[in-house]
């Protein structure tokens, strides 16, 4: 998976908050808000967004999935830099939408809002040039690099910043390229093998007893923080635009 | 609600067999990581650069089976192309019984498993026995193999001893070194009772028409020292244009597949014995074998061609490791399979169409491949023609009504404020079929649907 080199980098942009952060995880969304804004962002919120067809592009079900994506590419219009808090949100705009309308007459649409978008840690530091993040977050986090992130700067570039958070350690774990299991429709159709994949994952993040769970996206964190509450020994989980909110905040 | 077939099987798969096959497929990847990164500073460019190389080869295919049938002539070869599995097992059944041949002996090949040609051969009254270790030990047990490289992945030693016993190899002794000392003895009379070895091939130069294998053992050079015909099955994509390329998809292949810098043997075959090189067997025969590869050639998929068999893919993925090779129901499992065996099952695509869907698309399986093959993009493809010719997806959501709600903003917001009375009632109560088996082992965080538009719409006034 590879992704635009030139892709803009203006300080107005568009956030799509995914739809998980609107049924779930607002708190996420409002951490991206804050800490774009912080960064010198002005953050446009098109309010007719709704999600990004994965879910359907994931089943099989191309079609539907392209309704989905008209609609996305209807809504983000323009030439403003396309912000997603979620690396597999990101890469079904910018990697998944292209390849199901690979044979469609609409592909340059899809193609242009594909060169425009951004996950949030690799707009941060790739697009915006950040190095470094201010304030302190005195804690030990296992950093789990979302699968939808490989071949892509995204999980590097919130490591880069994770890393120089004040008071912020980073533990490493066992098997730290495996997947946590979610997969979307694929938790619901493989029930036992995404669950056992899932366990393995907490197993070998927990091993070493971090104070968070953290990765850069909510259905990752949704699933493992589910099955660990579900298994009675829940764990803490945070996005890490959650950190840097929380650094941010306790920098005064 | 109906399960599907590999979560069916992984969830009553032996725990022992599920952790061998983890505790192994791990240890492969680890191997590989550590060799790869060792040996080069930058071994993602090195899997792009084999990858252009199969991708180049494949897209020129015509040209280049052509330039090895006739290199492989020159050297003294005989060409034979077979357009399905039955033609292939045909094939070599012929060659053996116009020379008279009664004993085989064969060493690993995936092709000669696609085709089932143990069976074949059986069925015409020609013994042929396996000589590489783990083939042999699936041979005697009636099994098939769980894994390209590391075809009894799934077995332990325990397993193979009591095998041996029961074929009158000696009394049970489950030491390694015994079982190996045993099988070799055993294997030594028939390499020098064979009339002819049957081998596959990693590559064949299209130049020079040079046959590559490469093996740990060592067999397949006993299964061509005694007997005094070479068969060769070669699927039709083997094929590379020169003899250069070696240089890259060798280096790549070993680490990948063991995490060796290259595998203990690598041989090099220039045709069959002359009188300037008197060794080996006096005939030698390449089968080239289509069985549905041109179709997969002219399909979408065709990328899946450029695969080279090293089993990185299987070892590091999670559900090949939850669910082991059988679970997928044909010759090649784990992602390769996932892709390869729907294809290669032809008008039969529909009966292989779940496989694609065992995956939950990590990409963890195009990240190792050495021929950077992008098979999560194939395995999407798939599920889009499994899904346009209805192949049966037990499980698998409708996604119709989703569709509809996505893509009007309205319905969309009303959904997202209205589904909060989902906090008031106990989950595992509703009627939502896809719903529960999420919540066996999950909960669910608390509904907010709404929330963050409020909160943006304020401060926007702000
Ligand atoms: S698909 Fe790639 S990783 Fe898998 S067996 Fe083939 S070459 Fe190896």
């Amino acid at each position: 998976m590879t992704h635009s080199p030139s892709r803009p980098n203006g300080r107005t942009v568009q956030l799509m908050a995914t739809c998980l952060c609107d049924a779930f995880f607002d708190d996420v969304a409002k951490a991206t808000v804050e800490v774009l804004e912080h960064a010198g962002c002005e953050v446009e919120f098109p309010e007719n967004q709704t999600c990004c067809g994965q879910p359907a592009f994931n089943c099989g079900d191309w079609p539907a999935s392209r309704e989905v994506m008209r609609h996305t590419t209807r809504v983000f219009e323009g030439d403003k830099p396309v912000i997603v808090p979620s690396g597999s949100c990101a890469a079904m705009l910018f990697h998944g939408a292209p390849l199901e309308f690979e044979k469609e007459k609409d592909l340059p649409t899809v193609q242009k809002l594909a060169n425009r978008t951004w996950e949030l840690a690799d707009f941060l530091v790739n697009g915006l040039g950040i190095e470094k993040w201010p304030g302190r977050f005195p804690a030990r986090i296992a950093f789990h690099r979302a699968c939808h992130t490989r071949g892509t700067g995204s999980g590097e570039a919130a490591l880069k910043l994770l890393q120089s958070i004040d008071g912020l350690e980073v533990i490493p774990f066992g098997e730290a390229e495996q997947c946590c299991g979610f997969g979307g429709t694929f938790s619901v159709s493989f029930p036992h093998v995404s669950s056992s994949m899932g366990c393995l994952k907490l197993e070998h993040m927990t091993a070493s007893n971090p104070d968070f769970i953290v990765s850069g996206d909510m259905s990752c964190l949704m699933h493992l923080g589910g099955l660990a509450d579900r298994g009675g020994q829940p764990v803490k989980t945070l996005h890490f635009v959650q950190i840097l909110q929380s650094a941010l905040h306790r920098h005064g | 609600m109906a399960e599907q077939k590999v979560e069916l099987f992984a969830r009553r798969l032996d725990r022992g067999v599920q952790q061998a096959v983890h505790s192994n497929s791990a240890a492969g990847t680890e191997k590989r990581y550590t060799v790869l990164g060792t040996d080069y500073s930058a071994p993602d460019d090195l899997r792009r650069l084999a990858g252009q190389i199969r991708q180049h080869a494949i897209e020129h295919l015509d040209t280049y089976l052509e330039q090895a049938e006739q290199s492989l002539k020159r050297q003294g070869a005989h060409v034979h192309y077979a357009v399905t599995a039955e033609d292939a097992c045909r094939a070599v059944s012929d060659i053996l019984q116009k020379a008279g041949a009664k004993k085989v002996v064969k060493s690993k090949s995936m092709i000669s498993e696609e085709i089932h040609l143990n069976d074949h051969l059986g069925s015409v009254g020609i013994e042929s026995v396996e000589t590489d270790l783990g083939e042999y030990i699936i041979q005697i047990d009636g099994d098939h193999p769980s894994h390209i490289v590391k075809p009894i992945i799934h077995k332990n030693r325990r397993d193979i001893a009591k095998s041996f016993e029961r074929e009158g190899l000696g009394d049970y002794n489950d030491d390694p070194e015994t079982i190996t000392r045993r099988a070799r003895v055993f294997m030594r009379d028939k390499y020098l009772q064979a009339d002819a070895g049957i081998t596959g091939a990693n590559f064949v130069s299209a130049e020079t028409g040079r046959l590559v294998l490469v093996t740990n053992e060592g067999n397949s050079r006993f299964c061509l020292a005694a007997p005094k015909i070479h068969i060769a099955l070669v699927g039709i994509e083997k094929v590379i244009p020169s003899d250069a390329e070696l240089a890259v998809l060798l280096n790549l292949l070993g680490r990948s597949a063991t995490g060796q810098q290259l595998t203990v043997y690598t041989e090099f075959i220039n045709g069959p014995a002359r009188t300037d090189r008197p060794s080996g067997p006096q005939e030698m025969h390449v089968i080239f074998v289509d069985n549905e590869r041109s179709q997969i050639l002219a399909s979408d998929c065709r990328e899946i061609l450029r695969c080279i068999r090293c089993g990185a893919c299987l070892n590091v993925c999670p559900v090949y490791r939850q669910a082991s090779g059988h679970a997928y129901r044909s010759v090649y499992p784990g992602p390769v399979g996932a892709v390869l065996s729907p294809l290669l099952a032809g008008k039969n695509f529909k009966q292989l169409a779940d496989l694609p869907k065992a995956s939950s698309l990590c990409g963890a399986c195009n990240e190792v491949c050495p021929v950077d093959i992008p098979i999560p993009d194939l395995l999407l493809k798939l599920r889009n023609r499994g899904h346009e010719e209805h192949a049966p997806s037990p499980g698998t959501p409708p996604m119709g009504a989703f569709a509809k709600l996505a893509s009007s903003p309205m319905l969309w917001r009303f959904a997202m404020k209205s589904n909060k009375v989902m906090n008031l009632v106990p989950l595992e109560k509703l009627p939502l079929p896809y719903l529960q088996p999420w919540l066996k082992t999950r909960t669910l965080p608390e509904w907010r649907g709404g929330e963050f538009r409020s909160w943006m719409k304020d401060r926007r006034k702000k």
